[in-house]
């Protein structure tokens, strides 16, 4: 009985301190953010200043208010870095491990090669980068190495957006979005013959894209039409991003092409399905969750991406703009303090609608087995 | 063919992965006067070592204050993990899997959302602007990830062996340092290794809570190369030694790094 007692008292500090330092810390900043932490000069830097309570006002701000264009589109910037990043971060990571998997010679080589900079920071890839991507030198000289004309795309210094869209026509398109994946979703319960589900997702999809189609276009954030699009200054951070964590999907895509039984392959073989047939039908397939896994975990990273953009562009270039930056500007540069809070908890609801999801299904799956 | 195809990809996909570092070698190692963007491929002629030295000289009380920082942070977490997951995979009580649920949702967290009253507790517990702050903090965040791996550990160790220990007389404590210590050592390499990269190589705590006289290397490395004026052989060589202490566990230790990237990757 005593050395219970003496196991939870070992326990005891961790939880305390991850109950104040997670839980305390998460309400705290709730409060924060529905205060008027930072409206007056006067109390922004006081240790415990007068905070009124003013609701969701910041948070309206944020999506509807006059001087907060700049995070508008650091969401529209966040989306398209997100997709993007995941995207090239699978899609490269995928073809490395399907080229390392047939066996070439110095495989070891080319794998230390393709993950060492996952052991770098954020911030030295970012540097590296800085400099590679300078609209002169680096990466757009290259080709005059070997005679050819050079790049002269302007990387991180161009303004230039494309896939410009009205802000007002965000809800429009979210709920587009939202509306057909599960409508996907629904046709995928179709298929595996699961009713229940495909009633629900069916419904909801139905509802949602009822809602965009109707009230959801007429919806007016602002009474003027704010052009956001995606900011090609972008593609150089997703082009470093990717360069960093390509190494890792390409890790976890080996372990899942090895991990398939050879029995399988033959199978497929015997059955004359053509090289590419047997990607597409047997070894894709049984890497969905391996790529499920790793979109959980990239889009984990791409929300909260701070230190590479701090590092490539610095902390004042709207083009190349995210919540995460924004959010430090506001309060450790301008001390508003409570705006901040509000992107915080933003980014805090962002990361459970992916996250939790996740957990839910990985438990699931352990209840199962 | 289908050979051919596969070298010449692999080739590419080296020199995407190469030519970064190289373009760094190559700038660290030039006269300052000699970068210019359109010969920034070119050589260095002559050899000018002396970025190192000057960048070294610069970023050496930074560097300093990382490996303060990265080891001391790392220990404890590690001392921490252990304990935790003894606990909860050895010694379980009614809620004990509810509370380590509850402290797991810790590493899912983007730190955006507790990093104002973060800043503020510090303040108020007179550590901002001390790396002994920064210490406290990376030790509490680590406690999810590295109690995570811990415990995952210690449950394959079988129950039966504490059970005899238990019978022979031995308590808490004497069952951990004679039984469960004993076999821990791979659990330690993996969350030291974890611990020891991550803490070296995070940014968003370390730029929110230090002053210039306990910054670390990345913000030093981040604040350096976004100044207006720099002269790149700086950054570049900075960069190098930014990156060299990871890099060095990465070659020593990469089949451990590998284990702990599979088992903490989706840590805040």
């Amino acid at each position: 009985m005593r050395d219970r007692i003496t196991a939870f008292l070992v326990l005891l500090p961790s939880l305390v301190a991850v109950g104040i330092f997670v839980y305390g810390f998460i309400g705290q900043n709730l409060w924060v953010s529905f205060s008027d932490w930072g409206k007056n000069p006067t109390q922004a830097l006081a240790l415990r200043p007068e905070l009124q309570f003013v609701g969701l006002e910041n948070y309206r701000e944020l999506f509807s208010g006059f001087v907060d264009v700049r995070f508008r589109q650091s969401v529209v910037n966040l989306i398209f870095f997100t997709l993007f990043f995941m995207a090239g971060t699978l899609g490269l990571g995928l073809l490395l491990a399907i080229a390392l998997d047939r066996g070439p010679k110095g495989e070891g080589f080319f794998r230390t090669v393709f993950l060492f900079p996952m052991a770098l920071s954020f911030v030295v890839t970012g540097t590296i980068w800085r400099w590679l991507l300078q609209p002169q030198g680096g990466v757009n000289v290259l080709p005059t190495l070997f005679g050819f004309p050079p790049f002269n795309f302007p990387w991180l210094t161009t303004r230039q957006q494309v896939l410009v869209f009205d802000w007002n026509q965000l809800p429009f398109y979210t709920a587009l979005a939202v509306g057909l994946t599960l409508l996907y979703l629904a046709w995928q319960a179709h298929r595996g013959g699961e009713r229940k589900r495909l009633f629900w997702s069916l419904l909801s999809s139905g509802l949602l894209l009822l809602w965009a189609l109707t009230l959801g276009r007429n919806i007016r954030l602002l009474p003027y039409a704010e052009p956001h699009g995606f900011s090609l200054a972008l593609v150089g951070v997703i082009l470093a991003a990717v360069w960093q964590m390509s190494g890792y999907t390409m890790a976890l895509y080996l372990a899942g092409l090895r991990g398939i039984p050879v029995e399988i392959l033959e199978a497929a073989k015997v059955d004359g399905a053509s090289e590419w047939q047997t990607y597409r039908y047997v070894i894709f397939p049984l890497l969905a969750p391996i790529t499920l896994s790793a979109l959980i975990v990239l889009g984990h990273i791409a929300l909260k991406i701070f230190d590479l953009i701090f590092a490539m562009a610095g902390l004042d270039y709207a083009p190349t703009d995210v919540p995460a930056i924004y959010m430090y500007l506001l309060a450790f540069r301008g001390n508003q303090f409570a705006k901040g809070a509000a992107i915080g908890i933003l980014l805090l609801l962002l990361v459970a609608m992916v996250v939790i999801p996740y957990l839910a299904s990985q438990l699931r799956k352990e209840v199962r087995r | 063919m289908g050979r051919i195809l596969l070298y010449t990809f692999l080739l590419l996909a080296t020199l995407f992965f190469l030519l970064p570092v190289y373009l760094v070698i190559l700038t660290a190692l030039k006269e300052p006067a000699r970068i210019t963007l359109d010969t920034v491929w070119h050589w260095p002629n002559p050899v000018y070592w002396e970025s190192f030295r000057v960048a070294w000289e610069a970023f050496r009380p930074k560097f300093q204050n990382s490996v303060i920082l990265a080891l001391s942070a790392t220990v404890l977490s590690a001392v921490v993990g252990a304990l935790n997951g003894y606990v909860l995979a050895k010694w379980p009580f009614r809620g004990s899997n509810l509370l380590f649920a509850l402290m797991l949702f810790g590493m899912f967290i983007p730190y955006q959302s507790i990093l104002i009253p973060l800043f503020q507790f510090v303040k108020a517990i007179g550590l901002y602007g001390t790396l002994w702050g920064l210490i406290l903090v990376h030790v509490v965040y680590g406690i999810p990830i590295v109690t995570l791996i811990f415990k995952n550990y210690y449950s394959e160790i079988p129950d039966e062996l504490v059970e005899a220990a238990r019978i022979d007389g031995a308590g808490f404590f004497g069952i951990f340092r004679h039984v469960i210590l004993p076999l821990s050592a791979p659990a330690f390499v993996v969350v030291a290794i974890w611990q020891f990269t991550q803490i070296w190589n995070e940014f968003l705590f370390a730029v929110t809570l230090t002053r210039p006289e306990s910054q670390p290397i990345t913000v030093a490395l981040a604040q350096l190369a976004g100044g207006e004026a720099v002269k790149w052989n700086l950054p570049m060589a900075g960069a190098i030694l930014a990156a060299l202490p990871t890099l060095f566990v990465y070659i020593l230790l990469g089949r451990y790094f590998l284990r702990g990237l599979l088992a903490g990757s989706v840590k805040g």
